[in-house]
């Protein structure tokens, strides 16, 4: 069947030229709708948690006529024990949860592409030394790790956890790209460039990265998730954001608690995280779906 | 009963193929062809001309998205639109098929036994276990494996990829079929192994007496073995004839195109190759015309007008799909003015500043590749002699030739050249300066001068970057302003025959021809005086090659190069090399002229090399000496005493025992034999090959 494959492949080759292939990813993935509600939900959610304060009551002051009112027209999403509004207070933490996610996931994901396209294209022992690297921090437990460090953080900014969560989150993305810059270095066109004198980074800047860019946007993507309940599940247990800062998963802590008999304080939080973590994996998703039929950078 | 001889075993009747998809891709349109009991069909065309695709359908292995239209009649019995269930008994029973990639055809976790028992108790189920593997033993004999016990129990990973062939040649008439389709049965072997295969075919046809269909791209494959070829191309067949006919006496412009740019090892150096420009139509669209118009050049009005049937030219067994095909057959439209042969460069254009010395000089290189095993404590077990002791070189202006089969050191040579850093044990002298001592600021200006071409255009080629940035990336080295290099870029697509508004396209977009010209210019942009070429063409279609070769050919002129041209293709070093290395196994065993080698080769091996090459010439093919070498390429990771081309040499058979003695005691060294330098205790008794032969 190989021959059949490759006359196939030989004809839609034929096909598919004309077109440039950056844009026939962009296409594919635009094609399903999960990636249309993905990037919808993120902007819509986005534009809210930034604009919506402006409209909304102060989320420090209490309103000394409602202490733990359930929602009503003043109050969108009610009040909590000692009067502060739920709905401010949910947009506040939705900007930090964001904020933290948008930088930690990309971030996670530079960490990966340079140290993995390095570890592959040099080989070698710097090869050997970031392999056992990855290997120890993949059998680290990062959150016992960052639950240690936590009385460090507390004296620090939340950026410091930014800088915790990307540093764990990176490995095996990493392994991903290094293997796939293995396979690439051995490519005619990188040894190409390599004979004609071009500097080691160089040729990971022009020939490496961008033949695995599809891998690394898909896997930022997919990280911004993945870094939002990341920084959710440690604040949720106090180790993560501290006051006076809030995120969804401070408010999460705050209202668990009452989650039986105030409802409100705990669901509408958890809701706006579970619909910010789902619209980036469905974009992520999409995303991974539209380069995945033909192993992106692998195919040419 | 009708007589066997007339009715055809398979009849083919407007056989169309379309794979659904965005656009529709008609890869078959309307195919008709016979093949009669016993006959040995060629089918040739190029890549995507539709000819795996057909046969694909007559085995009923195309994919769901294929849809089937037309009729294909086996044995009189109508096959399209069979089940798979019942397709299955007729699969592997009466017709088999064979191929191309034995290592992906073949199950590795099972036997070779097993395997060709498998398929002998499916379409057999009263057949006994014993009877089975006896007979299993002897189709292992019958194409040639040795040691049959043993390798029946041996695994497909264990065979080589000539004995996996063999292996599927034997699943294949293990049932006595009568039609035996080969897909490409030979394109992923070396030639002397492609002899060997041939031949066993050729043998599994005269015990089962079945029909051959083989499917190849090489005329030359086809020269040698079939009695009927049929020439496809963009989805249909376009002349069909006895071989000699087609071969002698074309009548299809896109045939006589395709057999006049083939490079052929018997026809002179100093006679250029005749182009066929352009590319096969995309299959998307239906064509209006005749889809070879575009690319022929006797193409007239009327080829527009409409599709030309394949119609019997005057009375005889010859079909030609061209309205043209009278007068071609008549003489009044001369084969040789439809593509007539280009002139060679006249001598004004040709730069005579041709320096004296070697552009590249090798002595006594070695390379060698550990072996390890064990996966935790690593030891070395011993090491693999990929180059073992070498030594060439190339003269300024000139070419060399470095040709052998794969696994014999080739790539590893040229390799140790391009790192600039000297080599393991020997020295590699570029231009004159040991590579082994330059600093760092002078390996980097070296890398100006010489420059290496590629073989596979698609690999070669950052699919993500512009034309303009993949030809000027030597250049960022060098630090040339971008202006200057944008120029740059612009005058080599010219020189490279593109256009220049090309520079702003993405590599996609072109053909492999076209890419390997873009290859070309990457590495002519910064003018170096010695271009390594790795296999430029063998990736290439053949209609394709000869224009790549052609412009390697003027270049050199123009330029004044030096070539390091590395191939395994023979016919195409006998048109380009000035010189020529034979190698194997990591040493070379023959170096000298390329008119002294390719005349009459000295070493056995040179010999046995050249005589497998095919002719596409039916004539030459069927006189000419054949000198099958027996065996596979043993491990480089055997060190053997005495000369390592013994245990295939079919001169050493020929030895008295004295003188065997002598090839397996004393290592050969390079002397000089009428003029070239030989490996051979025994090269002056190298003509008793040939009486051999001849007796």
């Amino acid at each position: 069947m190989s021959m059949l494959s490759t006359e196939v492949e030989i004809l839609e080759e034929n096909v598919s030229s004309g077109s440039s292939r950056r844009p026939n990813v962009l296409r594919r993935t635009f094609s399903s709708p999960q990636a249309w509600i993905g990037l919808g939900v993120i902007a819509v959610i986005a534009a809210w948690a930034w604009i919506g304060p402006l409209f909304a009551p102060d989320p420090e002051t209490t309103d000394p006529l409602a202490f733990s009112q359930s929602p009503s027209g003043a109050h969108w999403f009610g009040t909590n024990s000692i009067g502060q509004d739920v709905y401010a207070q949910t947009l506040v933490g939705l900007q930090k949860s964001l904020v933290i996610g948008f930088i930690a996931g990309p971030a996670a994901t530079v960490i990966a592409g340079f140290v993995g396209a390095l570890a592959g294209y040099v080989g070698g022992i710097w090869d050997k030394v970031v392999v056992w690297v990855i290997d120890l921090l993949l059998v680290l437990p990062a959150f016992y790790i960052l639950v240690l460090l936590s009385p460090v953080f507390k004296d620090l900014s939340w950026l410091a956890l930014v800088v915790g969560i990307a540093a764990f989150s990176w490995m095996i993305m990493a392994r991903v790209i290094r293997g796939q810059t293995m396979s690439l270095r051995d490519r005619d066109f990188v040894k190409a460039a390599r004979y004609m004198g071009v500097g080691t980074f160089t040729i990971i800047r022009r020939h490496i990265i961008p033949n695995v860019a599809s891998l690394l946007i898909i896997d930022a993507t997919l990280g911004v998730g993945a870094a939002i309940l990341f920084e959710s599940t440690l604040s949720y247990f106090g180790f993560g954001i501290h006051a006076p800062d809030v995120s969804l998963g401070t408010l999460l802590a705050a209202g668990t608690s009452a989650a039986v008999t105030r409802p409100w304080l705990f669901v509408f939080p958890a809701a706006v995280l579970v619909i910010t973590v789902l619209a980036t994996s469905l974009l992520g998703d999409s995303l991974r779906d539209a380069v995945d039929p033909t192993s992106g950078a692998n195919r040419d | 009963m009708t007589d066997p001889a007339t009715t055809p075993i398979l009849r083919v009747d407007d056989l169309r193929v379309t794979f659904r998809g965005e656009p529709d891709v008609h890869a078959v349109r309307g195919v008709t062809y016979e093949v009669n009991q016993g006959e040995f069909l060629g089918i040739v065309g190029e890549s995507g001309s539709g000819k795996s695709v057909s046969s694909l359908a007559v085995m009923g292995l195309l994919p769901g998205t294929a849809k089937i239209e037309g009729s294909i009649q086996f044995d009189g019995r109508e096959l399209v639109g069979l089940d798979d269930r019942r397709y299955s008994r007729i699969r592997g029973g009466d017709i088999a098929m064979i191929f191309q990639d034995p290592l992906s055809a073949l199950t590795p976790v099972y036997t070779i036994g097993g395997q060709i028992t498998e398929g002998l108790k499916l379409h057999d189920k009263k057949l006994s276990d014993q009877a089975a593997q006896a007979r299993a033993a002897e189709l292992l004999t019958l194409v040639g494996i040795p040691n049959v016990q043993r390798n029946l129990r041996a695994f497909p990973h264990e065979f080589s990829g000539g004995m996996r062939q063999r292996a599927m040649i034997a699943i294949a008439i293990a049932n006595d079929p009568r039609l035996i389709v080969a897909d490409e049965p030979t394109t992923a072997l070396d030639v002397t192994i492609q002899a060997q295969i041939l031949d066993v075919l050729q043998k599994a046809r005269e015990v089962t007496g079945a029909a051959v269909v083989l499917i190849t791209h090489d005329l030359g494959v086809v020269a040698g073995n079939a009695d009927r070829v049929a020439v496809m191309y963009a989805g249909r067949i376009v002349e069909q004839a006895p071989v000699r006919d087609l071969f002698q006496h074309p009548t299809m412009p896109y045939t006589i195109g395709l057999l006049r740019s083939m490079p052929n090892l018997t026809s002179p150096r100093e006679e250029r190759l005749v182009p066929l420009e352009g590319r096969p139509p995309l299959l998307t669209t239906v064509p209006t015309g005749c889809p070879f118009a575009p690319r022929c050049p006797a193409a007239i009005d009327r080829c527009l007008e409409g599709e030309p049937e394949l119609l019997p030219v005057g009375a005889s067994t010859q079909e030609a799909a061209c309205i043209r095909s009278d007068e071609i057959a008549a003489g009044t439209l001369p084969r040789g003015e439809i593509f007539p042969r280009p002139e060679t460069l006249p001598e004004a254009e040709a730069v005579v500043e041709t320096a004296t010395g070697n552009a590249i000089e090798i002595t006594d290189m070695r390379k060698t590749y550990p072996l390890y095993k064990g996966a935790v404590f690593r030891r070395r077990i011993g090491e693999v002699h990929a180059v073992d002791g070498i030594s060439f070189s190339v003269r300024s202006g000139s070419t060399l030739g470095l040709v052998g089969e794969s696994g014999c050191g080739k790539t590893t040579t040229i390799m140790q050249i391009l790192e600039l850093s000297g080599a393991e044990a020997g020295t590699i002298k570029v231009a004159d300066k040991d590579t082994a001592k330059l600093s760092k600021a002078e390996r980097r200006t070296m890398r100006r001068d010489i420059q290496v071409v590629f073989q596979d255009p698609m690999a070669s080629i950052d699919p993500r970057m512009r034309i303009s940035e993949v030809i000027a990336e030597p250049l960022t080295v060098q630090n040339v302003p971008a202006a200057e290099a944008r120029k740059k870029v612009e005058d080599l697509l010219e020189l490279v025959g593109l256009e220049r508004s090309f520079a702003d396209r993405y590599p996609h977009e072109f053909s492999g021809g076209q890419r390997q010209r873009i290859g070309i210019a990457r590495a002519l942009v910064v003018d170096p005086k010695i271009v390594v070429l790795d296999e430029p063409v063998s990736a290439l279609d053949v209609s394709v090659q000869a224009g790549v070769i052609n412009l390697l050919e003027d270049l050199k002129a123009k330029l004044g190069l030096s070539y390091l041209f590395v191939a395994h293709d023979l016919a195409v070093v006998r048109h380009t090399a000035d010189d020529v290395a034979v190698m194997y196994l990591g040493r070379i065993v023959e170096y000298g002229t390329s008119d002294q080698v390719f005349d009459r080769p000295m070493h056995p091996y040179s010999r046995a090399l050249l005589s497998a090459v095919p002719i596409p010439d039916p004539d030459a093919e069927q006189s000419r000496d054949r000198i099958l070498l027996e065996g596979d390429l043993p491990s480089p990771a055997d060190r053997r005493e005495g000369c390592n081309f013994r245990t295939r040499c079919p001169l050493y058979k020929l030895m008295p025992e004295d003188k065997q003695a002598q090839c397996r005691e004393v290592d050969p060294h390079v002397r000089p034999v009428e003029g070239r330098d030989v490996a051979c205790h025994h090269a002056e008794q190298i003509d008793l090959l040939t009486s051999a032969t001849a007796a």
